[in-house]
Protein backbone atom coordinates (compact mmCIF):
# COMPACT_ATOMS: atom_id res chain seq x y z
CA UNK A 1 0.00 0.00 0.00
CA UNK A 2 1.08 3.45 -1.33
CA UNK A 3 -1.01 5.22 1.64
CA UNK A 4 1.40 7.98 3.67
CA UNK A 5 0.45 7.93 7.24
CA UNK A 6 2.04 11.03 8.01
CA UNK A 7 2.80 14.20 5.79
CA UNK A 8 4.66 17.01 7.04
CA UNK A 9 4.81 20.41 4.61
CA UNK A 10 6.71 22.86 4.66
CA UNK A 11 6.92 22.82 8.69
CA UNK A 12 8.91 25.56 9.96
CA UNK A 13 10.20 25.28 13.71
CA UNK A 14 11.95 28.84 15.10
CA UNK A 15 12.75 29.01 18.76
CA UNK A 16 13.36 33.07 19.02
CA UNK A 17 16.31 33.82 16.22
CA UNK A 18 16.80 29.78 16.27
CA UNK A 19 15.63 28.09 13.57
CA UNK A 20 15.08 24.37 14.75
CA UNK A 21 13.39 22.99 11.60
CA UNK A 22 13.31 25.04 8.29
CA UNK A 23 10.81 24.18 5.60
CA UNK A 24 10.56 20.24 6.24
CA UNK A 25 9.21 18.04 3.66
CA UNK A 26 8.76 14.39 4.08
CA UNK A 27 5.95 11.23 4.14
CA UNK A 28 6.02 8.19 5.99
CA UNK A 29 4.20 5.65 4.42
CA UNK A 30 2.32 3.19 6.70
CA UNK A 31 3.36 0.02 7.59
CA UNK A 32 7.48 1.31 7.27
CA UNK A 33 9.78 1.83 9.69
CA UNK A 34 11.41 5.18 9.08
CA UNK A 35 14.73 6.85 10.92
CA UNK A 36 15.52 9.97 11.27
CA UNK A 37 19.33 10.83 12.12
CA UNK A 38 21.45 13.34 12.03
CA UNK A 39 24.09 15.27 14.38
CA UNK A 40 23.20 16.42 18.02
CA UNK A 41 20.99 19.43 17.53
CA UNK A 42 20.12 18.66 14.13
CA UNK A 43 16.06 18.95 15.49
CA UNK A 44 15.01 15.31 15.73
CA UNK A 45 13.68 15.63 18.77
CA UNK A 46 12.13 18.96 18.02
CA UNK A 47 10.71 17.28 14.93
CA UNK A 48 9.27 14.36 17.42
CA UNK A 49 7.51 17.73 19.95
CA UNK A 50 5.91 19.09 16.75
CA UNK A 51 4.50 16.13 15.33
CA UNK A 52 3.32 14.77 18.56
CA UNK A 53 1.38 18.42 19.73
CA UNK A 54 4.42 18.83 22.49
CA UNK A 55 3.93 22.88 20.39
CA UNK A 56 3.00 23.55 17.44
CA UNK A 57 5.20 24.38 13.94
CA UNK A 58 5.98 28.15 13.29
CA UNK A 59 4.73 27.41 9.70
CA UNK A 60 3.72 24.58 8.08
CA UNK A 61 1.27 21.13 8.18
CA UNK A 62 1.34 18.36 9.70
CA UNK A 63 -0.96 15.57 8.29
CA UNK A 64 -2.01 12.45 9.90
CA UNK A 65 -4.37 9.98 7.99
CA UNK A 66 -4.72 12.67 5.75
CA UNK A 67 -6.15 14.80 7.94
CA UNK A 68 -4.13 18.39 9.47
CA UNK A 69 -3.01 17.46 12.93
CA UNK A 70 -0.77 20.67 13.62
CA UNK A 71 -3.05 22.88 15.64
CA UNK A 72 -4.13 20.14 18.00
CA UNK A 73 -3.04 19.85 21.34
CA UNK A 74 -0.79 16.70 22.39
CA UNK A 75 -3.49 14.59 23.90
CA UNK A 76 -5.64 14.96 21.21
CA UNK A 77 -3.28 14.10 18.93
CA UNK A 78 -2.74 10.33 20.98
CA UNK A 79 -6.44 10.06 20.24
CA UNK A 80 -6.05 10.23 16.91
CA UNK A 81 -3.26 7.45 17.03
CA UNK A 82 0.41 8.42 17.10
CA UNK A 83 1.87 7.40 20.31
CA UNK A 84 5.47 8.32 21.72
CA UNK A 85 8.63 7.75 23.66
CA UNK A 86 10.54 9.79 25.49
CA UNK A 87 14.75 10.39 25.13
CA UNK A 88 14.84 10.82 28.81
CA UNK A 89 12.54 8.32 30.25
CA UNK A 90 9.66 10.37 31.08
CA UNK A 91 8.04 6.97 33.27
CA UNK A 92 5.26 7.26 35.76
CA UNK A 93 7.33 6.47 38.63
CA UNK A 94 5.21 6.26 41.28
CA UNK A 95 3.02 3.65 39.77
CA UNK A 96 3.52 0.05 39.19
CA UNK A 97 4.72 -1.59 35.66
CA UNK A 98 1.36 -2.41 34.87
CA UNK A 99 -0.48 0.51 35.68
CA UNK A 100 1.98 2.57 33.82
CA UNK A 101 0.40 0.22 30.62
CA UNK A 102 -2.88 0.37 31.96
CA UNK A 103 -2.59 4.27 31.93
CA UNK A 104 -2.00 3.96 27.83
CA UNK A 105 -5.29 2.53 27.24
CA UNK A 106 -6.80 5.41 28.53
CA UNK A 107 -6.65 7.29 24.88
CA UNK A 108 -9.03 3.71 24.03
CA UNK A 109 -10.91 3.24 27.54
CA UNK A 110 -11.93 5.83 29.85
CA UNK A 111 -14.51 6.69 32.37
CA UNK A 112 -15.68 10.10 33.71
CA UNK A 113 -15.11 11.62 36.91
CA UNK A 114 -18.48 10.70 38.07
CA UNK A 115 -19.01 7.13 37.19
CA UNK A 116 -15.58 6.40 38.48
CA UNK A 117 -16.73 7.42 42.07
CA UNK A 118 -20.03 6.02 42.36
CA UNK A 119 -18.42 2.91 40.74
CA UNK A 120 -21.09 1.97 38.20
CA UNK A 121 -20.70 -1.48 36.98
CA UNK A 122 -19.95 -0.05 33.65
CA UNK A 123 -16.81 1.39 34.80
CA UNK A 124 -16.20 -1.63 36.63
CA UNK A 125 -15.75 -4.27 33.50
CA UNK A 126 -14.08 -1.02 31.39
CA UNK A 127 -11.48 -1.38 34.27
CA UNK A 128 -11.08 -5.24 34.31
CA UNK A 129 -10.99 -4.83 30.06
CA UNK A 130 -8.21 -2.71 30.95
CA UNK A 131 -6.59 -4.55 32.87
CA UNK A 132 -6.58 -8.02 30.18
CA UNK A 133 -5.21 -5.48 27.92
CA UNK A 134 -2.30 -4.56 29.69
CA UNK A 135 -1.39 -7.94 30.68
CA UNK A 136 -1.21 -8.88 27.15
CA UNK A 137 1.28 -6.06 26.67
CA UNK A 138 3.40 -6.48 29.03
CA UNK A 139 3.50 -10.41 28.23
CA UNK A 140 4.39 -8.73 24.38
CA UNK A 141 6.88 -6.68 25.55
CA UNK A 142 8.39 -9.31 28.21
CA UNK A 143 7.65 -7.84 31.30
CA UNK A 144 4.60 -9.75 32.45
CA UNK A 145 6.65 -11.16 35.52
CA UNK A 146 7.47 -7.47 36.95
CA UNK A 147 4.03 -6.32 37.10
CA UNK A 148 3.81 -5.64 40.34
CA UNK A 149 7.15 -3.84 40.82
CA UNK A 150 7.17 -0.20 40.75
CA UNK A 151 8.28 1.45 37.48
CA UNK A 152 11.03 3.36 38.88
CA UNK A 153 12.49 0.61 40.43
CA UNK A 154 13.42 -0.93 36.63
CA UNK A 155 16.87 -0.88 35.53
CA UNK A 156 16.58 1.44 32.42
CA UNK A 157 16.79 -1.37 29.59
CA UNK A 158 13.09 -2.43 31.01
CA UNK A 159 12.70 0.88 31.44
CA UNK A 160 12.49 1.82 27.84
CA UNK A 161 10.54 -1.06 27.22
CA UNK A 162 8.13 -0.56 29.36
CA UNK A 163 7.72 3.30 27.82
CA UNK A 164 7.51 1.44 24.70
CA UNK A 165 4.50 -1.09 26.27
CA UNK A 166 2.76 1.81 27.36
CA UNK A 167 2.86 3.70 23.90
CA UNK A 168 1.56 0.44 22.40
CA UNK A 169 -1.82 0.55 25.18
CA UNK A 170 -2.81 3.38 23.16
CA UNK A 171 -3.50 1.14 20.11
CA UNK A 172 -1.93 3.72 17.81
CA UNK A 173 -1.20 3.77 13.89
CA UNK A 174 2.01 5.80 14.42
CA UNK A 175 4.83 5.29 17.00
CA UNK A 176 7.26 7.52 17.39
CA UNK A 177 10.52 6.19 19.60
CA UNK A 178 12.93 9.02 20.82
CA UNK A 179 16.13 6.97 21.30
CA UNK A 180 15.13 3.27 22.09
CA UNK A 181 18.40 2.19 22.42
CA UNK A 182 20.23 4.83 24.50
CA UNK A 183 21.89 3.93 26.80
CA UNK A 184 21.22 0.22 26.70
CA UNK A 185 24.24 -2.45 26.13
CA UNK A 186 24.16 -4.72 23.66
CA UNK A 187 21.88 -7.79 24.96
CA UNK A 188 19.58 -4.79 25.47
CA UNK A 189 19.33 -3.21 22.24
CA UNK A 190 19.21 -6.45 20.72
CA UNK A 191 16.04 -7.00 22.42
CA UNK A 192 14.72 -3.31 22.14
CA UNK A 193 15.58 -3.91 18.04
CA UNK A 194 13.51 -7.32 18.09
CA UNK A 195 10.64 -5.83 19.50
CA UNK A 196 10.54 -2.97 17.47
CA UNK A 197 10.73 -4.86 14.51
CA UNK A 198 7.50 -6.96 16.22
CA UNK A 199 6.09 -4.10 16.91
CA UNK A 200 5.89 -3.29 12.78
CA UNK A 201 5.03 -6.96 12.17
CA UNK A 202 1.39 -5.56 13.86
CA UNK A 203 1.12 -3.01 11.11
CA UNK A 204 2.05 -0.30 13.34
CA UNK A 205 3.95 2.58 11.37
CA UNK A 206 7.10 3.11 13.37
CA UNK A 207 9.53 6.64 13.19
CA UNK A 208 12.77 6.43 15.07
CA UNK A 209 15.36 8.25 16.06
CA UNK A 210 18.47 6.61 16.93
CA UNK A 211 21.88 7.31 17.38
CA UNK A 212 22.73 3.60 17.22
CA UNK A 213 24.25 3.34 13.53
CA UNK A 214 23.87 -0.43 13.80
CA UNK A 215 20.15 -0.51 14.81
CA UNK A 216 18.83 2.06 12.31
CA UNK A 217 20.52 0.25 9.28
CA UNK A 218 19.76 -3.14 10.53
CA UNK A 219 15.62 -2.26 10.70
CA UNK A 220 14.90 0.84 8.83
CA UNK A 221 13.15 0.68 5.52
CA UNK A 222 13.69 4.17 5.03
CA UNK A 223 16.57 6.80 6.43
CA UNK A 224 15.61 10.65 6.88
CA UNK A 225 18.92 12.64 7.48
CA UNK A 226 18.45 15.91 9.53
CA UNK A 227 21.24 18.81 9.71
CA UNK A 228 20.92 22.27 11.57
CA UNK A 229 17.21 21.58 11.38
CA UNK A 230 17.19 20.56 7.24
CA UNK A 231 16.74 17.87 5.38
CA UNK A 232 20.18 16.44 3.64
CA UNK A 233 18.82 13.27 2.44
CA UNK A 234 16.30 10.57 2.49
CA UNK A 235 16.77 7.31 0.98
CA UNK A 236 16.75 3.41 1.87
CA UNK A 237 19.60 2.34 3.96
CA UNK A 238 22.27 1.58 1.19
CA UNK A 239 21.75 4.80 -0.22
CA UNK A 240 22.13 6.88 2.90
CA UNK A 241 25.95 5.23 3.85
CA UNK A 242 27.26 6.24 0.98
CA UNK A 243 25.96 9.52 0.61
CA UNK A 244 28.74 12.11 0.44
CA UNK A 245 26.56 14.85 2.05
CA UNK A 246 25.94 12.28 5.16
CA UNK A 247 29.48 11.92 5.21
CA UNK A 248 30.30 15.20 5.50
CA UNK A 249 27.51 16.38 7.72
CA UNK A 250 28.59 13.61 10.07
CA UNK A 251 32.85 14.06 9.73
CA UNK A 252 32.28 17.67 9.17
CA UNK A 253 34.67 19.19 6.32
CA UNK A 254 34.43 19.15 2.89
CA UNK A 255 33.95 15.31 1.62
CA UNK B 1 -2.18 -2.42 41.32
CA UNK B 2 -3.09 0.50 43.94
CA UNK B 3 -6.25 -1.02 46.19
CA UNK B 4 -7.60 0.67 48.94
CA UNK B 5 -8.71 -2.15 51.58
CA UNK B 6 -12.62 -2.04 51.99
CA UNK B 7 -11.75 -3.63 55.98
CA UNK B 8 -10.15 -0.54 57.39
CA UNK B 9 -13.18 1.60 55.98
CA UNK B 10 -15.95 -0.47 57.23
CA UNK B 11 -14.33 -0.60 60.99
CA UNK B 12 -14.05 2.99 60.90
CA UNK B 13 -17.46 3.28 59.95
CA UNK B 14 -18.52 1.63 62.96
CA UNK B 15 -16.07 3.06 65.27
CA UNK B 16 -17.85 6.21 63.98
CA UNK B 17 -21.03 5.25 64.44
CA UNK B 18 -20.17 3.28 68.11
CA UNK B 19 -18.47 6.76 69.39
CA UNK B 20 -20.82 8.87 70.37
CA UNK B 21 -22.61 6.49 72.48
CA UNK B 22 -19.61 5.35 74.08
CA UNK B 23 -18.06 9.09 74.97
CA UNK B 24 -21.29 9.28 76.40
CA UNK B 25 -20.45 6.64 79.34
CA UNK B 26 -17.12 8.28 79.74
CA UNK B 27 -17.39 11.44 81.86
CA UNK B 28 -13.75 12.33 80.78
CA UNK B 29 -14.44 12.36 76.44
CA UNK B 30 -18.17 13.54 77.69
CA UNK B 31 -17.53 16.59 75.27
CA UNK B 32 -15.46 14.66 72.18
CA UNK B 33 -18.22 14.21 70.10
CA UNK B 34 -18.52 17.77 69.79
CA UNK B 35 -14.83 18.37 69.05
CA UNK B 36 -15.19 15.11 66.29
CA UNK B 37 -18.23 17.46 64.60
CA UNK B 38 -15.59 19.87 63.54
CA UNK B 39 -13.07 17.30 63.00
CA UNK B 40 -15.50 15.69 60.60
CA UNK B 41 -16.29 18.86 58.87
CA UNK B 42 -12.61 19.68 58.21
CA UNK B 43 -11.98 15.97 57.31
CA UNK B 44 -14.71 16.67 54.72
CA UNK B 45 -12.13 19.89 52.61
CA UNK B 46 -8.49 17.78 53.56
CA UNK B 47 -9.93 14.60 51.74
CA UNK B 48 -10.55 17.11 48.52
CA UNK B 49 -7.19 18.50 49.14
CA UNK B 50 -5.32 15.35 49.55
CA UNK B 51 -6.51 14.09 46.02
CA UNK B 52 -5.56 17.60 44.98
CA UNK B 53 -2.11 17.57 46.44
CA UNK B 54 -0.97 14.07 47.04
CA UNK B 55 -2.59 12.24 44.22
CA UNK B 56 -2.54 15.52 41.47
CA UNK B 57 0.44 16.93 42.59
CA UNK B 58 -1.37 20.28 42.91
CA UNK B 59 -0.75 22.63 45.48
CA UNK B 60 -3.41 25.53 47.45
CA UNK B 61 -3.04 27.38 50.04
CA UNK B 62 -6.83 28.81 49.47
CA UNK B 63 -9.10 26.18 50.38
CA UNK B 64 -10.02 28.15 53.56
CA UNK B 65 -11.84 30.74 51.12
CA UNK B 66 -13.61 27.88 49.40
CA UNK B 67 -14.68 26.66 53.08
CA UNK B 68 -15.79 30.42 53.41
CA UNK B 69 -17.83 30.93 50.61
CA UNK B 70 -19.75 27.76 51.38
CA UNK B 71 -20.56 29.55 54.83
CA UNK B 72 -21.15 32.64 54.30
CA UNK B 73 -23.60 31.45 51.13
CA UNK B 74 -25.17 29.70 53.57
CA UNK B 75 -25.40 32.11 56.46
CA UNK B 76 -26.71 35.01 54.10
CA UNK B 77 -29.40 32.91 52.06
CA UNK B 78 -30.24 31.55 54.89
CA UNK B 79 -30.76 34.63 57.10
CA UNK B 80 -30.96 37.52 54.99
CA UNK B 81 -33.47 35.67 52.20
CA UNK B 82 -34.99 32.58 54.53
CA UNK B 83 -34.42 30.36 52.24
CA UNK B 84 -34.11 26.52 52.65
CA UNK B 85 -30.94 25.80 53.81
CA UNK B 86 -30.42 22.53 51.98
CA UNK B 87 -30.95 24.54 48.63
CA UNK B 88 -28.50 26.99 49.94
CA UNK B 89 -25.65 24.50 51.06
CA UNK B 90 -26.61 23.35 46.85
CA UNK B 91 -26.18 27.09 45.82
CA UNK B 92 -22.65 27.45 47.87
CA UNK B 93 -21.38 24.22 46.10
CA UNK B 94 -22.84 25.49 42.81
CA UNK B 95 -21.25 28.79 43.28
CA UNK B 96 -18.15 27.25 44.67
CA UNK B 97 -17.45 25.23 41.27
CA UNK B 98 -17.79 28.58 39.05
CA UNK B 99 -15.33 30.15 41.14
CA UNK B 100 -12.90 27.07 41.66
CA UNK B 101 -13.26 27.00 37.54
CA UNK B 102 -12.07 30.44 37.29
CA UNK B 103 -9.57 30.92 39.73
CA UNK B 104 -8.47 27.50 38.67
CA UNK B 105 -8.35 27.37 35.02
CA UNK B 106 -5.69 30.27 34.58
CA UNK B 107 -3.51 29.32 37.98
CA UNK B 108 -3.42 25.59 37.58
CA UNK B 109 -1.28 26.36 34.20
CA UNK B 110 1.34 27.24 37.00
CA UNK B 111 3.27 24.94 38.71
CA UNK B 112 4.58 24.63 41.88
CA UNK B 113 5.32 27.79 43.95
CA UNK B 114 3.91 29.71 41.71
CA UNK B 115 0.78 27.77 41.97
CA UNK B 116 0.82 28.49 45.49
CA UNK B 117 1.08 32.33 45.79
CA UNK B 118 -1.68 32.11 43.07
CA UNK B 119 -3.87 30.50 45.23
CA UNK B 120 -2.52 32.19 48.35
CA UNK B 121 -3.64 35.56 46.76
CA UNK B 122 -6.90 34.25 46.31
CA UNK B 123 -7.29 33.38 49.45
CA UNK B 124 -6.51 36.53 50.79
CA UNK B 125 -8.61 38.58 48.48
CA UNK B 126 -11.76 36.59 49.72
CA UNK B 127 -10.46 36.95 53.39
CA UNK B 128 -10.91 40.64 52.71
CA UNK B 129 -14.16 40.48 50.56
CA UNK B 130 -15.48 38.90 53.75
CA UNK B 131 -14.49 41.76 56.40
CA UNK B 132 -15.10 44.62 54.11
CA UNK B 133 -18.13 44.05 52.29
CA UNK B 134 -20.31 44.70 55.92
CA UNK B 135 -23.38 44.89 54.59
CA UNK B 136 -23.49 41.40 53.47
CA UNK B 137 -21.41 39.31 55.48
CA UNK B 138 -21.65 41.64 58.81
CA UNK B 139 -18.00 42.50 58.56
CA UNK B 140 -15.41 41.36 61.00
CA UNK B 141 -18.32 40.84 63.50
CA UNK B 142 -19.95 38.55 61.48
CA UNK B 143 -23.04 36.99 61.41
CA UNK B 144 -25.29 35.34 64.00
CA UNK B 145 -28.79 33.94 63.67
CA UNK B 146 -28.10 31.36 61.29
CA UNK B 147 -30.60 28.63 61.62
CA UNK B 148 -29.96 25.06 62.35
CA UNK B 149 -30.76 22.04 59.77
CA UNK B 150 -34.11 20.16 59.50
CA UNK B 151 -34.87 17.13 57.47
CA UNK B 152 -38.83 16.22 57.11
CA UNK B 153 -39.04 17.59 60.58
CA UNK B 154 -36.39 15.97 61.96
CA UNK B 155 -33.67 18.78 63.68
CA UNK B 156 -30.28 18.26 63.92
CA UNK B 157 -30.16 20.22 66.94
CA UNK B 158 -28.37 18.34 69.41
CA UNK B 159 -24.56 17.55 69.36
CA UNK B 160 -25.02 14.01 68.59
CA UNK B 161 -27.73 14.23 66.06
CA UNK B 162 -25.25 16.62 63.83
CA UNK B 163 -22.87 14.45 64.36
CA UNK B 164 -24.14 11.42 62.84
CA UNK B 165 -25.40 14.07 59.96
CA UNK B 166 -21.47 15.47 59.61
CA UNK B 167 -19.62 12.10 59.58
CA UNK B 168 -22.30 10.54 57.13
CA UNK B 169 -21.18 13.48 54.88
CA UNK B 170 -17.48 12.54 55.05
CA UNK B 171 -18.08 8.78 55.05
CA UNK B 172 -20.54 9.10 51.79
CA UNK B 173 -16.97 11.30 50.08
CA UNK B 174 -14.48 9.11 51.82
CA UNK B 175 -15.76 6.47 49.95
CA UNK B 176 -16.27 8.49 46.75
CA UNK B 177 -13.00 9.52 46.54
CA UNK B 178 -11.27 6.29 47.12
CA UNK B 179 -13.59 4.89 44.05
CA UNK B 180 -11.82 7.84 42.00
CA UNK B 181 -8.96 7.37 43.33
CA UNK B 182 -8.74 3.33 42.29
CA UNK B 183 -10.20 4.23 38.55
CA UNK B 184 -8.55 5.16 35.66
CA UNK B 185 -9.40 8.82 36.86
CA UNK B 186 -7.03 8.02 40.12
CA UNK B 187 -4.23 6.84 37.71
CA UNK B 188 -4.74 9.89 35.40
CA UNK B 189 -4.43 11.94 38.47
CA UNK B 190 -1.31 10.11 39.46
CA UNK B 191 0.51 9.78 36.19
CA UNK B 192 0.04 13.98 35.98
CA UNK B 193 1.53 14.08 39.29
CA UNK B 194 4.62 12.01 37.97
CA UNK B 195 5.40 13.41 34.34
CA UNK B 196 3.14 15.69 32.30
CA UNK B 197 4.17 15.62 29.71
CA UNK B 198 4.02 11.87 29.37
CA UNK B 199 0.33 11.49 30.55
CA UNK B 200 -0.35 13.96 27.54
CA UNK B 201 1.63 11.63 25.10
CA UNK B 202 -0.94 8.99 26.42
CA UNK B 203 -4.04 11.32 25.75
CA UNK B 204 -4.71 12.89 28.89
CA UNK B 205 -6.27 15.89 29.08
CA UNK B 206 -3.82 17.60 31.85
CA UNK B 207 -5.30 20.65 32.48
CA UNK B 208 -9.40 19.42 32.50
CA UNK B 209 -8.35 16.96 34.97
CA UNK B 210 -5.89 19.34 37.21
CA UNK B 211 -9.16 21.63 36.54
CA UNK B 212 -11.50 18.86 37.21
CA UNK B 213 -9.74 17.87 40.80
CA UNK B 214 -9.44 21.60 41.81
CA UNK B 215 -13.08 21.92 41.85
CA UNK B 216 -13.94 18.76 43.27
CA UNK B 217 -11.70 19.45 46.65
CA UNK B 218 -13.17 22.88 46.26
CA UNK B 219 -17.15 21.80 46.44
CA UNK B 220 -16.20 19.36 49.03
CA UNK B 221 -14.91 22.36 51.18
CA UNK B 222 -18.12 24.39 50.37
CA UNK B 223 -19.86 21.49 51.54
CA UNK B 224 -18.17 21.78 54.98
CA UNK B 225 -18.48 25.66 55.24
CA UNK B 226 -22.35 25.43 54.71
CA UNK B 227 -22.57 22.89 57.40
CA UNK B 228 -20.35 24.48 59.78
CA UNK B 229 -22.71 27.74 59.30
CA UNK B 230 -25.20 25.68 60.47
CA UNK B 231 -23.99 23.66 63.11
CA UNK B 232 -22.26 27.17 64.95
CA UNK B 233 -25.34 29.42 63.93
CA UNK B 234 -22.66 31.85 63.76
CA UNK B 235 -20.19 32.89 61.22
CA UNK B 236 -17.13 35.32 61.22
CA UNK B 237 -14.16 35.67 58.97
CA UNK B 238 -11.41 34.53 61.35
CA UNK B 239 -12.42 31.05 60.35
CA UNK B 240 -11.59 31.44 56.74
CA UNK B 241 -7.85 33.05 57.06
CA UNK B 242 -4.90 32.07 55.61
CA UNK B 243 -3.72 30.74 58.94
CA UNK B 244 -6.52 28.24 58.34
CA UNK B 245 -5.58 27.18 55.04
CA UNK B 246 -1.97 26.11 56.16
CA UNK B 247 -3.67 24.36 59.00
CA UNK B 248 -5.09 22.30 56.52
CA UNK B 249 -2.14 21.39 54.95
CA UNK B 250 -0.42 20.73 58.56
CA UNK B 251 -3.21 18.14 58.35
CA UNK B 252 -2.77 16.46 55.93
CA UNK B 253 1.18 16.79 55.98
CA UNK B 254 1.33 15.12 59.35
CA UNK B 255 -1.48 12.33 57.71
CA UNK B 256 0.12 11.89 54.77
CA UNK B 257 -1.16 13.36 51.82
CA UNK B 258 0.00 10.53 49.76
CA UNK B 259 -2.75 8.30 51.26
CA UNK B 260 -6.39 9.17 51.75
CA UNK B 261 -6.43 7.38 54.98
CA UNK B 262 -4.00 10.46 56.26
CA UNK B 263 -6.54 13.29 55.59
CA UNK B 264 -8.28 11.48 58.29
CA UNK B 265 -6.04 10.82 60.59
CA UNK B 266 -4.06 14.29 60.53
CA UNK B 267 -7.18 16.13 60.76
CA UNK B 268 -8.27 13.87 63.10
CA UNK B 269 -5.29 14.86 65.26
CA UNK B 270 -4.80 18.65 64.65
CA UNK B 271 -8.13 19.29 65.84
CA UNK B 272 -7.98 17.52 68.85
CA UNK B 273 -5.36 18.97 69.42
CA UNK B 274 -6.11 22.82 68.34
CA UNK B 275 -9.06 22.55 70.62
CA UNK B 276 -8.46 20.34 73.75
CA UNK B 277 -4.75 19.27 74.05
CA UNK B 278 -3.13 22.17 73.49
CA UNK B 279 -5.71 24.33 75.50
CA UNK B 280 -2.65 25.23 77.93
CA UNK B 281 -0.09 26.67 75.59
CA UNK B 282 -2.56 29.73 74.39
CA UNK B 283 -1.15 31.27 71.77
CA UNK B 284 2.12 29.54 71.73
CA UNK B 285 0.33 26.80 70.21
CA UNK B 286 1.56 28.19 66.54
CA UNK B 287 5.42 27.08 67.81
CA UNK B 288 3.90 23.69 68.51
CA UNK B 289 2.16 23.16 64.87
CA UNK B 290 5.46 24.36 63.22
CA UNK B 291 7.57 21.99 65.15
CA UNK B 292 4.98 19.07 64.04
CA UNK B 293 5.61 20.24 60.85
CA UNK B 294 9.41 20.29 60.98
CA UNK B 295 9.13 16.68 62.56
CA UNK B 296 7.20 15.44 60.00
CA UNK B 297 8.71 16.91 56.80
CA UNK B 298 12.00 15.76 57.91
CA UNK B 299 11.54 12.16 59.78
CA UNK B 300 8.07 11.35 57.89
CA UNK B 301 7.60 12.45 54.45
CA UNK B 302 4.74 9.93 54.21
CA UNK B 303 3.04 11.11 57.41
CA UNK B 304 1.55 8.82 59.94
CA UNK B 305 0.07 7.13 57.10
CA UNK B 306 3.62 5.93 56.15
CA UNK B 307 4.71 4.39 59.28
CA UNK B 308 2.66 0.90 58.82
CA UNK B 309 5.19 1.14 55.62
CA UNK B 310 8.53 1.93 57.76
CA UNK B 311 7.32 -0.55 60.58
CA UNK B 312 6.67 -3.38 57.63
CA UNK B 313 10.48 -2.66 56.23
CA UNK B 314 12.05 -3.18 59.89
CA UNK B 315 10.21 -6.93 59.95
CA UNK B 316 11.19 -7.46 56.65
CA UNK B 317 15.33 -7.06 57.49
Amino acid sequence: MEENVLELQGVVMTFGGLMALSNLNFNVRRGMIKSIIGPNGAGKTTLFNVITGSFPPTQGTVKFKGQPIQHLKAHKIADRGISRTFQTVELFGNMTVLENVMLGCYTRIRTSFLASGFVLPRSRRKEKRIRETALKILKFIGLAHKFKDLADSLPLGEQKLLEIGRALASEPELICLDEPAAGLNETETHVASSLIRAINAKGITVLLVEHDMKVVMNISDEILVLNYGQKIAEGPPEEIRNSPRVIEAYLGGEA
Amino acid sequence: MLRIAKLPIAVFALAIMVFPWTAHRIPAIEHYPDIMVFAGIYCLITMGLSLLMGYAGQISIGHAAFFGIGAYISAILTTNYGMNPWACMVIGMAVTAVVAVLVGAPSLKLRGHYLAMATLAFGIIIFIIFNEEIEWTGGPDGMSGIPGLTLFGFEFNSVERYYYLVWGFVIAAFIFTVNVIQSGTGRALRAIHASEPAARAMGVDVSRFKILVFVYSAVLASLAGSLYAHYLNFVNPATFDLFFSIKLLIMIALGGMHNIWGAIVGTGLITFLSNEWLYYFEEFEVIVYGAILLFVTVLLPDGLAGVPGIVKGWFRK
